[in-house]
């Protein structure tokens, strides 16, 4: 199943670079649900595709601070799940971060969330630690703390596209790495295991804050 | 015919060194391959695949020095787990890391391919000395 998908995100590889190179303005695709939506402006039927976004959420990071969909707002930024004591994929995920948060640290309008599954162990200065421990200071990656049903609801909004590709399983667990833009929409979703795969989120990352709707968003 | 007879026992003395010799490299190759395989099912998701660890999260395989002297009690660390303050390359990690339960043949193997891998050059860790070191664990 693990080679299905790889396959799929292969192609998916294949045919964006193809895009990439046929058209001047480089823009990464849009996933998740869509719907369209017919309004009268001016007197003239217009149709606008309304894109699935991330929806309002409030967690707690490592340092005790609130964090909503709020203090994300003009953020590009990466989401995954995790536990500290995790001692299968996540230390591989967090090793693969790693050059991630090393690569747009200083950028303020980044972000990386990594959300902890285990919130009855993982608490605030146990997030903390495992912050300090990973070289992890100031507000570009923040390990948050919440209800564990909050954090199981907003993984689906997240793994939306991952559940396209593949309806069955639980995909909190297999270590996805999901790029959201500025207007919270997803624009990739990346194997957090995979070092080659997150190189290509680091490029994707690169194209969508170059995407001229990306630089104008507050 | 006594200068023969000598010259005949050394010849057959080398043969043996010789070959010992290429028997202990063969165990070793055996013990060492079928250690990366091990490693790589149950220590490198952590430790990585260069034994680089993870920032001060998990401690590298690494330090010779630390794996040099504590030889006799590794095969226990990973019988039954680590847990507490340890030192590694002059920087303190106290995490802890999961018991696993590996054959002595297994622990044999894998700690072959540390203490033989990532700048370490140990020798080979025998299922005999495994036995011994896991018998007089805490």
């Amino acid at each position: 199943m693990k080679k299905l998908i790889y396959v799929a995100a292969l192609f998916m590889l294949a045919g964006s670079a193809c895009k990439f190179n046929n058209s001047d303005n480089k823009a990464l695709p849009i996933f998740g649900n869509r719907q369209p939506v017919t309004k009268t402006v001016n007197g003239k039927q217009v149709t606008d595709t309304i894109y699935q976004t991330i929806p309002a959420f409030k967690f707690v990071n490592q340092y005790g601070d609130t964090i909503t969909g709020k203090s994300l707002d003009g953020k590009i930024y990466v989401a995954d799940f995790f536990f500290t004591t995790c001692p299968t994929i996540c230390p591989v995920m967090h090793r693969n971060m790693l050059p991630v948060y090393n690569e747009f640290k200083s950028n303020p309008d980044f972000r990386i969330i990594s959300h902890s599954i285990d919130p009855k162990y993982d608490t605030v200065p146990v997030l903390k630690k495992y912050a300090d421990k990973m070289g992890i200071t100031g507000n570009t990656w923040w390990l948050l703390h919440g209800d564990k049903d909050a954090t199981y609801t907003i993984a689906k909004s997240y793994l939306t596209s991952v559940q396209e590709k593949n309806p069955r399983g639980n995909y909190v667990h297999d270590g996805y790495f999901i790029l959201i833009d500025k207007q919270k929409r997803i624009r990739g979703t990346y194997m957090g295991t995979d070092p080659a795969e997150v190189e290509k989120m680091t490029a994707d990352i690169k194209t969508l804050m170059a995407e001229p709707d990306q630089k104008t968003a507050k | 015919m006594k200068l023969r007879f000598i010259g005949l026992i050394c010849v057959v003395l080398v043969v043996m060194i010789v070959s010992c010799q290429n028997d202990g490299q063969v165990e070793f190759n055996r013990y060492y391959s079928n250690g990366n395989a091990v490693y790589q099912v149950h220590c490198q998701n952590c430790h990585g695949a260069k034994g680089e660890g993870l920032q001060g999260l998990i401690p590298p395989l690494t330090d010779s020095i630390y794996l040099k002297t504590n030889k006799k009690i590794l095969a226990c660390y990973i019988k039954s787990g680590l847990k507490g303050k340890i030192i590694i390359a002059n920087k303190t990690f106290e995490g802890e890391m999961p018991a696993d339960d590996l054959s002595p043949l297994e622990i044999a193997q894998v700690l072959t391919y540390v203490t033989n891998s990532f700048g370490n050059k140990i020798g080979t860790v025998t299922i005999e000395q495994v036995n011994a070191d896991l018998a007089k664990c805490n």
